[in-house]
């Protein structure tokens, strides 16, 4: 057993119990439906600007880009574009590529040598899909819960929901529908893309090796965050009024802490305050650090721009004149060109000299 | 029979890992792997702290008695200086997509070796001494005091990196380790925990303006035993130039090429082709001996270190006052020039905007820099059909290309070899595409490793790249791994004649001055090798059977 | 049916069984990328060490060509002697063999191993793969002496180049001095 993923598991369960048993039992409702969401939002918000204003405090002394294709060079050379960008148009596209589509980690090519010494090529490709379902499911799962804190709610996030439940299966919708609302394809990515996340973290040995608490606490969190809000909408089915109410309550600066909404709604909701407090002092900011990262974001023209260091300092250097003072005999005796002629000191001279500063 | 022991239990193959971390997992220090401490004269001469002599084997480093602090301190200064060291210890998820992409963890086995580890060697200290989280939590937030035992581990595993690039291209926030491994040797300089292998050579290259610590005079001498070499071959007497003030071109290469085979017969392909230019189209080209090294072992030591040897190139330059730089053919060179050297000692605005006389296309890539990559400026040369070649003198060779780490990631300089080479060659073969380009797999001597007494390291590092050189050679036949690094054609040999003994070594410029017709040379029967071209050895038994015959 | 007719049925196994033995003498977080990474370039410990062994496995059951083994089994060793390995677990993984083939034995044909009549092909069994090891013992030796060489190169190189450019080395007259057949 591993402490670091068995340690990120109790915090997670824990958080759980502490939610659940503070609002149900102890009725701490307004703490936990108010206080805290509005304490992690403000820590999240600080922290964000916090982090990402140390970065930018922090200089880019040198340009020095990953080049991974052919440079701008010679009119006839095909460059390539984008993963050696040459321009600020190009970095975006390259930025842009990295961002959303996660270029870098789908240069895991796999090959194997079938019979016959053919080479074949292929994509290993698992976590580049699972990487990219679990943010964009994500990313659809945040923005379908704009619907309770908008009023109306925007034409855009319907139309969101209406695709993301379009993917819903008619199976399940003929048999286990009565009642329930239509399923939302994104909750259910999210949950199995983040279940592979963590075994694949937790089964693979190479990962285990890499992998501290750090790394588990988060997808457990998300786990967590994911399975409470599934277990709300199609099971336990909650109060979606009063859950509306709570959350318009907040973003409208009138906090209301409504009856009827349960336990599990304040754990899910604790889950995300605690997610989104942790969020700036944790890895999670490799969201905002990958706009920033210096192999990524700067032009390949290096030679053809100069950048400036801003502490540029000036270094001890060996000059010429030094130099050549040291090696002018054997430089004229081998014919090579001198800035001052070569005079053969009289060795007497020499040896005075020696002498006193003996 | 079942009583016996299992010979699997007789090995005692304790190799499998304790249940404990990485963390609590303390470095062995092994011959093989490590090299041999800095010699205390090397440091001194640059100024470089405490010089002493140790080994890291002993079990004291004698280090300064605060050296703890002077590593937090080097580590703050370093994250306000380098926003990339910064980011870099900050946002590492840890999806392992950079752990099986390092030729030294593919070859040793060592998970150590893995990037995301590499990195976390530092990060584990930042956090403590930095981050809240880490303070509070300590192991369990990911963060560890700063030991002797983590501090070994430290200067074991930055000396198991050659700064090659190679996990940064895989990485989604391309963090790049080889960014962090010059930190890390960074922060081990400031307590004077370097290797003789790299400390040496900065303190010759100060002094003598050459990683050898060749004399200007010995310089000269060497550069005319090429001469001689190249008359005994093509029967011109040639005339290089040194040190003289208006020539047109400075061309700066690594000494290694100067002084060791098989990077010399390279020197003699840039002699000849110099010859030829000058002979045909009045090109002036001069060699320096004040910067006879176009390498810069201080961007193994430390920012500050690359700065004050790299400033002699600028300094040359302005003192003869050519037009413009030529860098021969070199690796971690062409990284510095490329994205260091005009912002640490330029502006270089004494030189003139490179263009080619001869063809005239202007570098417009080098437009500030002012200096420009030999395999540019030949195959700028090649394609405006300004040389006057014969590949067919190639015909022994069946040649593969290593990019070599620095040009392809961190130039982008691909194909302007592969021009040249086609074009002086008739049988070139590609190594697989995950092994070559941007994807290139490192010889596993750079970043100053090339030393002796860790052949061992070497030798597993250089391993996934021999593997692919296996497959084009049982494939294809390839007898000649052609390169454009000097370290390459100092390691890439020792690596050939362990794992593939049937390949040779090569830099681009040698096959270039193999292929050249110069004006008035004799009809060759050897390259530059002296070993004879195959055609013509036929040809004059041949002709001397004819003779026998006519008889 | 003899021994080895039986064995040999099983032959994919039995490589596919060493192959994880030895991938298991790397620390367990290397073995995983050892075992499950199937690009032969990417994973050329894999490659090289798996060939190899099909090979010496079929030699083991066949005519026990040692040149063939000695070939086949030079990559696996040639690994194994720059990696961080005492010489017995370099080449002790070709014993893993033993283990094997008993287990085999033991599960599929316990009868083999106690009838008189096909014990002595057990033990000549054995006796065939204590044979490769001692190949692999030789095969690690050279190995091993070719890095001593290129160690021993090295330091040459720096010690003669030092007494050259200082002008301490003489060099070879070209024409002479002449040795003449007596």
């Amino acid at each position: 057993m591993n402490k670091h993923y068995l340690y990120a598991l109790l915090a997670v369960i824990v958080l759980f119990f502490v939610a659940y048993v503070g609002a149900e039992v102890f009725g701490l409702r307004i703490i936990f439906g108010v206080l805290i969401p509005y304490l992690a939002v403000i820590v999240f918000i600080a922290g964000f600007i916090y982090k990402v204003m140390g970065w930018a405090r922090s200089a880019v002394p040198f340009r020095i880009p990953t080049t991974c294709g052919q440079q701008k060079s010679l009119p006839w050379i095909q460059p390539n574009k984008i993963d050696c960008p040459n321009s600020t148009g190009a970095v975006v596209i390259r930025m842009i590529l990295e961002v959303c589509c996660f270029r870098s980690l789908f240069r895991n090519t796999k090959m194997s040598l079938e019979e016959g010494d053919k080479l074949t090529y292929r994509w290993e490709i698992w976590l580049w899909v699972f990487a990219l379902a679990f943010h964009y499911s994500f990313l659809v799962v945040i923005l379908r819960h704009f619907r309770l804190f908008t009023e109306p709610v925007p034409f855009f996030i319907q139309l969101l929901e209406k695709v993301d439940g379009f993917f819903r299966i008619e199976v399940l919708y003929d048999t286990i529908q009565t009642g329930l609302p239509g399923v939302f394809l994104s909750g259910l990515v999210l949950l199995a893309a983040v279940t592979f996340l963590l075994l694949r973290r937790i089964l693979l040995p190479q990962m285990r090796y890499i992998s501290l608490a750090a790394d588990y606490f988060p997808l457990f969190l998300i786990f967590g965050i994911a399975f409470t809000g599934i277990l709300m909408r199609y099971f336990t089915k909650i109060d979606v009024t009063a859950a509306k109410s709570l959350a318009m309550g907040l973003v409208t600066f009138h906090p209301t802490a409504p009856k009827g909404i349960g336990g599990i709604f304040y754990a899910h909701l604790f889950f995300v305050s605690i997610l989104l407090a942790y969020f700036p002092f944790s890895k999670l900011m490799h969201f905002a650090g990958v706009f920033l990262s210096p192999t990524r974001n700067l032009t390949t023209n290096t030679r053809e721009k100069r950048h400036e260091n801003p502490w540029n300092y000036p270094v001890p250097v060996h000059t010429y004149d030094e130099y050549e003072d040291e090696f002018r005999e054997k430089m004229v005796e081998a014919g090579l060109p001198v800035d001052k002629p070569f005079e053969k000191p009289p060795e007497t001279l020499s040896d005075e000299k020696a002498d006193s500063s003996a | 029979m079942s009583d016996l022991p299992k010979p699997e239990e007789m090995l005692k193959t304790d190799r499998r890992p304790s249940a404990t971390g990485w963390m609590d997992t303390p470095v062995e220090i092994k011959k093989g792997i490590a090299c041999y401490a800095g010699n205390p004269k090397s440091l001194e001469y640059v100024g470089l702290p405490n010089p002493r002599t140790w080994s890291c084997f002993d079990e004291d480093w004698q280090l300064p008695e605060n050296w703890q602090e002077i590593i937090h301190e080097g580590l703050k200064e370093r994250l306000e200086r380098f926003r990339s060291f910064k980011i870099f210890m900050d946002i590492c998820v840890r999806c392992g997509a950079c752990a099986d992409k390092c030729h030294f963890f593919i070859g040793t086995g060592d998970p150590k070796n893995m990037p995301v580890i590499r990195a976390e060697l530092i990060r584990s200290v930042y956090r403590n001494d930095f981050t809240k989280a880490g303070k509070i939590l300590g192991s369990l937030g990911g963060g560890r005091k700063m030991t002797m035992d983590v501090l070994k581990e430290w200067w074991s595993y930055f000396f198991q990196c050659t700064e090659c690039r190679r996990c940064s291209v895989f990485c989604p926030y391309g963090i790049d380790t080889a960014e962090i491994t010059i930190m890390g040797r960074e922060l081990l300089n400031l307590i004077g925990l370097n290797i003789d292998w790299i400390a040496t050579p900065v303190a010759n290259c100060y002094r003598t303006g050459n990683h050898l610590g060749i004399q200007p005079h010995a310089f000269k001498d060497m550069i005319d035993f090429f001469v001689d070499d190249i008359e005994e071959v093509t029967g011109l007497k040639l005339e290089p130039q040194f040190n003289k003030k208006g020539a047109d071109i400075l061309f700066i290469t690594p000494s290694g090429d100067v002084f060791a085979d098989p990077g010399t017969y390279t020197t003699m392909g840039y002699l000849m082709l110099f010859h030829f230019l000058k002979e045909k189209y009045g090109l002036d080209v001069t060699w320096s001996t004040y910067a006879s090294e176009g390498g810069n072992f201080g961007f193994f030591t430390s920012h500050e270190m690359m700065k004050r040897l790299n400033s002699k190139m600028y300094a040359e330059a302005k003192r003869l006052g050519v037009k413009w730089i030529l860098g021969g053919e070199c690796g971690h060179m062409w990284r510095v020039i490329h994205q260091y050297m005009d912002t640490m000692n330029g502006p270089a605005d004494f030189l003139e905007e490179p263009v080619n006389p001869i063809t005239g296309t202007k570098f417009e890539n080098a437009r500030s820099t002012k200096m420009v990559h030999i395999a540019e400026f030949t195959a700028d040369l090649i394609k405006h059909g300004k040389l006057d070649l014969d590949p067919s003198r190639n015909d022994h060779l069946r040649v593969t290309f290593h990019d070599s780490c620095n040009p392809a990631r961190g130039m982008g300089l691909l194909d302007e070899p592969r021009y040249v080479i086609n074009k002086v060659c008739n049988n070139f073969y590609e190594m697989p595409a995950n092994t070559i380009r941007e994807q290139t797999f490192c010889c596993g001597s750079g970043a100053g490793l090339n030393a002796g007494e860790n052949m061992e390291l070497r030798m597993a590092g250089g391993m996934p790249r021999a593997n692919a050189v296996k497959y084009v050679h049982e494939k294809y036949g390839v007898n000649m791994l052609a390169c454009i690094c000097a370290i390459d054609r100092a390691a890439l040999p020792a690596m050939t004649e362990y794992w593939i003994p049937e390949v040779d070594v090569t830099g681009v410029h040698e096959m270039v001055g193999n292929a050249l017709i110069l004006p008035g040379e004799q009809k060759r029967e050897t390259d530059l090798r002296l070993e004879p071209l195959p055609g013509v050895e036929a040809e004059t038994e041949d002709e001397a059977k004819e003779e026998e015959a006519d008889e | 049916m003899n021994l080895t007719a039986h064995l040999v049925r099983h032959k994919d196994a039995i490589v596919d069984r060493w192959f994880d033995m030895v991938a298991e003498t790397y620390p367990a977080d290397t073995a995983g990328f050892l075992k499950n990474k199937k690009d032969p370039f990417a994973n050329p410990v894999r490659k090289n060490t798996l060939a190899g062994m099909k090979t010496v496995v079929a030699e083991l059951f066949g005519g026990m060509d040692h040149e063939i083994i000695r070939k086949d089994l030079d990559p696996a060793i040639r690994i194994r002697a720059v990696q961080q390995f005492s010489p017995s677990e370099a080449v002790g993984f070709v014993f893993f063999l033993k283990t094997i083939v008993r287990d085999l034995l033991h599960k599929k044909y316990p009868q083999l191993l106690t009838d008189p009549e096909t014990l002595p092909a057990v033990l000549d069994l054995e006796s065939k793969i204590d044979e490769i090891g001692l190949i692999a013992v030789d095969i690690y030796v050279g190995c091993r002496e070719k890095i001593f060489d290129l160690k021993a190169k090295v330091e040459r190189n720096t010690v003669y180049k030092a007494f050259h450019r200082a002008g301490l080395v003489v060099e070879d007259p070209e024409d002479g001095p002449h040795i003449r057949p007596v």
